[in-house]
């Protein structure tokens, strides 16, 4: 019987929750590298028993770990995430140059195809590439010597890249994002790079319509529309249709345009889930109210999904790579919060319930279909 | 050979229960007794040192004999206890809360 593997990631380790196809008896298992901070846990789209973990903490620094049996047992492979070259510098929170310095991986993004190749978004940002199944690693440097690089700023939780989007129709075309620097594409593997960002407009730079120096959150795309992107920016929701060379905004009737998740169903590549928070100061939903929003038509229309989540006295966030669906014939929606909870819903969002309740914060949320 | 004592988080990612023992080739120095450990155990490169500067890393301490060996030069020889392994050198995770 078909089932889903969950991959938290958590300020103290991993977890993976496990059940068959109903979705309504888990399993957990963890703490995995407890005490650590596990920013991103992610298996491969080709072979479901090979997992990587991104394991990192202040004191020891950055480990990658792999599973080659769907999470039972784990093993050290590189850390080595040297950038190439001279590596000069950012700007600072006040605007001053800052040497550009690797803080830890935020995100691991397994091959569709290849078991061994992963890619990796770090901080400070930069991306890495593994073809020899994370044993070591080489930076895709194009993208940190672009001619904006210097002008790239961090934001709150540092200057990451957080998002990477392999093309399916293509997968020499990269789309990946950064805060606060914006979206990049890359055409030829990730050899060379330019701006996406036309249509986005941010308050908090000098020129608020600039092509670079935008504090996006997460992009989201569904495999049978490549060149339709998601956005959730600092604010505002945003969509493009042409593969992020022009955005434009679809947060409609949200009751916060604020907001970090951003994912879209399995079978409906129009209908779109976000989790609005209040500002970028209060990291928590309007209200005291933890409402997923989905819209059935690709953003501007929005309903609130409430059934299961906590209405009232709810001061939790949800981090940008907290959200995940997986592909069984009715969707499931999976999304973690800083408070511990793990909510599933396995009807597309119309009822949720939790699968945890108490985890250490949640960082990121991926999920396996298991065949 | 030379007795070293780990974190218990750099235990658990050596698969070591207990103190190690190392053989360090020539003067023993904190930067060879790290090559050293590296090389036995290469689960925990870049874990003491960075991988890109080699220095230790800020929130890590040495202490060796009941003094603090943090700041010495990585190339200045290990007290003479730890030399011929009469005492353990301690790898420290810097005391902090999180």
């Amino acid at each position: 019987m078909s089932g889903v593997r969950v991959l938290v990631g958590t300020r103290k380790g991993a977890f993976i929750l496990q059940a068959d196809g109903k979705r309504d008896r888990w399993e957990v298992q963890g703490p995995l590298f407890g005490g650590w901070e596990v920013y991103h846990v992610k298996g491969s789209p080709a072979d479901a028993d090979r997992i990587y973990a991104s394991q990192s903490s202040s004191w020891f620094g950055q480990v990658i770990q792999r599973s080659d049996d769907g999470g039972r047992t784990w093993n050290p492979v590189g850390n080595q995430f040297l950038y190439d070259g001279v590596t000069g510098t950012h700007q600072w929170y006040d605007g001053t140059p800052h040497p550009w310095e690797f803080a830890r991986v935020w995100h691991l993004e397994p091959s569709r195809t290849d078991p061994d190749t992963v890619w990796a978004g770090v901080e400070d940002a930069a991306l890495f590439q593994s073809t020899d199944g994370g044993l070591s690693w080489g930076e895709l440097s194009g993208l940190r010597t672009h001619s904006t690089g210097s002008s790239w700023q961090p934001g709150a939780g540092g200057m990451c890249l957080h998002t990477i989007i392999v093309s399916p129709s293509d997968p020499r075309r990269i789309i990946v994002a950064i805060s606060a620097a914006g979206v990049f594409g890359s055409e030829d593997a990730g050899t060379s790079w330019r701006p996406l960002n036309r249509g986005l407009s941010s308050g908090e730079i000098p020129d608020p319509d600039a092509f670079e120096g935008h504090c996006v959150h997460h992009v989201a795309m569904h495999p049978s529309q490549p060149d339709v992107l998601f956005m959730q920016k600092h604010w505002d929701v945003m969509r493009s249709d042409d593969a992020g060379e022009k955005w434009y905004e679809v947060s409609g009737n949200l009751p916060s345009d604020f907001g970090f998740v951003i994912d879209v169903h399995a079978h409906e590549p129009e209908t779109v889930y976000v989790v609005p928070i209040t500002s970028d100061s209060e990291h928590f939903p309007p209200e005291g109210k933890l409402r997923v929003y989905r819209s059935r038509t690709g953003g501007g229309e929005w309903e609130a999904l409430t059934s299961g989540l906590p209405q009232r006295d709810c001061y939790v966030d949800v981090l940008r790579d907290a959200m995940a669906v997986d592909t069984l014939d009715e969707c499931g929606i999976y999304f973690g919060t800083t408070g511990g909870q793990v909510y599933v819903s396995s009807d597309g969002g119309d009822h949720w319930e939790a699968i945890v309740r108490d985890l250490p914060a949640v960082l990121s949320v991926e999920v396996q279909t298991i065949p | 050979m030379i007795r070293v004592v780990l974190p218990a988080h750099l235990k658990v990612l050596a698969h070591v229960s207990r103190e190690v023992q190392l053989e360090v080739p020539g003067t023993p120095t904190s930067r060879h007794l790290i090559d050293a450990l590296e090389a036995q155990y290469p689960a925990l490169r870049g874990t003491i040192r960075d991988p890109a500067t080699q220095q230790r890393r800020p929130f890590v301490r040495f202490f060796a004999s009941e003094m603090d060996l943090s700041h010495e030069s990585p190339d200045s020889p290990l007290p003479e206890a730890v030399a011929n392994g009469q005492e353990p050198f301690f790898v420290i995770g810097a005391m902090a809360g999180g």
